[in-house]
């Protein structure tokens, strides 16, 4: 009788599969069913804005680092705006603080819808993916109402907001906020007592609390794992400490306490949400007063001398940012979304990079997989939410 | 904490370390030379007034034409003490520092990236390929000198060509071990 193989077997997995979230490639060795060893590799969508955004002025870069992480575009915005006005030492008025928070956690509510419906589809859940983008579909609308793009609005500015808030704001987010809660009820319906569901989840892709910060894991990874670290408690930004809101938590570290524990933040943004709404006025200034870096308003423009000067000299020569470098983080729905900027005092950024949380949690991932089944690969890509956009930027 | 506070913290921990505070508008920074860089994050993560447990990330910047010429930047966060900390590793053109993965697992990644962009090479690192530029990729595109628009000719390959004689032969081959 001929003896039995023994070897393993190398199988290519990407970079266009469908599990993989866009283009990574993962090099598996198999033994069977068993993963004995995964290789990532990354890089396909590389497109060097980190490099384009030293050649733009200091308020071009916002529409070039919206793209990096698309699903999440205006954490990374709003990360490189508060670095900047970090260093030119800005502070905002109150209102823009609460449109910026309340922008930044629809923003966290998109980005999770997108990663609850694929996540649920590649585990055999598909119709979830439809009843997740049905609801994405309202937050893009409120995208397109305040800025007239959906997915890459730059609304949120370096000083401020690009503009007022528009008629019918209000009453667009409240009928959202309103609708939302039921269909949070009717995915954890789908889901969270789903037998299926839970015998693919459970006990599957275990990230200890140690591992994870040793990978440099933060946000619902962590989280999903005992930890209680999220940037809007510990290093408060934009007038978070004044909203009250808990961090969700689990304990067993695997796939389905990181679900809990999004699905559970998913319901802490709409309470914010709904916090920040009553406190925004439907009109008010949305900018602050340092016009170094605010260009006046339109009708000003039109009649004083000064003002168009000064927007004259916004847009053609820019404004400068003392010398120095920053290090702002936020919690960005993949976890610690930071932007580390260094200026040398001129009208253009030094150097501009964005501390990418998918870029660690593939890093990870060849060391939760190893020893389980391929299925369950799939499972743990899905969980760890990665972008590859924000991956390889 | 202020810089001179995690200095004052360090200096007995790590004696006759050169540990220079460095100008921030956000938290501290604290210059470290490259060859007593890995005895210093070892005590950073450790000590317990201190307990740096993880690193957020690894990057540089290139302020060519300065000298020395790179400076390598970590970003350190201690979840128990609610501290941030910003190392930075003076690097000259030619230089290289060691790798701090066997610190914080996390850092070979972005010590990778590091090297793919800037050319700043990592002793002991034990993976430094190119991460996000293609493998054939030549120079080091975050560099300051580096072109910003040039075109690369398109990589082409060779089609793969076989011979009638092994073309028969891998067949003959593939029988012979069916039959086995």
């Amino acid at each position: 009788m001929a003896e039995l193989r023994t070897e393993t077997m190398t199988v290519n997995m990407g970079p266009q599969h469908p599990s993989t979230h866009g283009v990574l490639r993962l090099v598996l060795e198999l033994d069977g069913e068993v993963i004995q060893s995964v290789m990532p590799t990354i890089g396909y969508l590389h497109t060097g804005i980190e490099k384009t955004a030293e050649q733009k002025k200091w308020q071009q870069v916002i529409p070039l680092v919206e793209r990096m992480d698309y699903l999440a575009a205006q954490s990374n915005s709003l990360a490189y705006a508060l670095s900047v006005e970090k260093l030119l030492g800005l502070t905002m008025p109150q209102r823009v603080n609460d449109i910026r928070v309340l922008i930044a956690e629809l923003q966290r509510l998109a980005s999770h819808l997108i990663w609850l419906g694929t996540h649920a589809m590649e585990i055999g859940a598909v119709s979830m993916l439809f009843y997740a983008i049905r609801e994405r579909e309202l937050l893009l609308n409120i995208n397109e109402l305040i800025a007239g793009f959906r997915f890459f609005p730059s609304y949120i500015r370096i000083g401020g907001l690009r503009e007022d808030l528009p008629r019918g704001f209000h009453e667009t987010v409240n009928e959202f906020l309103d609708r939302f809660p039921t269909k949070m009820d009717e995915f954890e319906r789908l889901l969270t007592k789903n037998d299926i569901f839970r015998r693919r989840t459970e006990g599957v892709g275990v990230v200890t609390l140690e591992n994870a910060y040793q990978w440099g894991l933060l946000g619902p990874i962590a989280r999903g794992a005992g930890s209680d670290y999220d940037v809007r408690k510990y290093f408060p930004y934009c007038g978070y400490e004044t909203y009250d809101f808990v961090v969700p938590t689990a304990t067993e570290g695997d796939v389905y306490a990181r679900y809990r524990v999004r699905i559970a933040e998913m319901r802490q943004s709409i309470n914010i949400c709904r916090q920040a709404i009553k406190r925004i006025s439907p009109t008010g200034v949305w900018a602050c007063d340092d016009t170094r870096v605010v260009p006046p308003p339109k009708d000003k423009v039109y009649t004083e001398m000064e003002a168009l000067i000064q927007h004259f000299l916004i847009y053609s020569q820019g404004f400068t940012v003392p010398a120095g470098d920053c290090y702002v983080p936020i919690e960005g729905p993949r976890g610690e979304h930071g932007c580390y900027i260094v200026s040398d005092g001129s009208n253009r950024p030094w150097r501009v990079k964005m501390r990418a949380p998918s870029f660690m949690a593939i890093q990870a991932i060849p060391s939760i997989v190893q020893g389980g089944l391929i299925a369950d690969l799939v499972a743990v890509i899905g969980s760890s939410d990665v972008v590859m956009g924000d991956c390889d930027r | 904490m202020e810089a001179s506070a995690i200095i004052d913290i360090l200096k007995p921990l790590v004696p006759g370390v050169a540990l220079e505070p460095g100008q921030s508008v956000d938290f501290a920074t604290i210059y470290v030379p490259a060859d007593r860089l890995v005895e210093t994050c070892l005590v950073l993560r450790d000590a317990p007034a201190l307990e740096f447990k993880v690193l957020a990330e690894v990057t540089a910047a290139d302020y060519l034409p300065r000298e020395p010429r790179y400076e390598v930047v970590y970003h350190l966060l201690s979840i128990s003490k609610r501290l941030r900390l910003r190392l930075k590793v003076r690097v000259p053109g030619n230089g290289s520092l060691p790798t701090v993965q066997s610190v914080w697992r996390g850092a070979g990644w972005p010590e990778r990236e590091v090297w793919d962009m800037f050319g700043i090479v990592f002793d002991n690192h034990g993976d430094l390929r190119r991460l996000l530029m293609p493998e054939d990729w030549e120079g080091h595109p975050q560099r300051k000198d580096y072109p910003v628009q040039i075109r690369k000719a398109t990589q082409t390959y060779e089609p793969l060509e076989v011979s009638e004689e092994e073309f028969r032969a891998n067949i003959e081959r593939d029988r012979v071990k069916r039959a086995h």
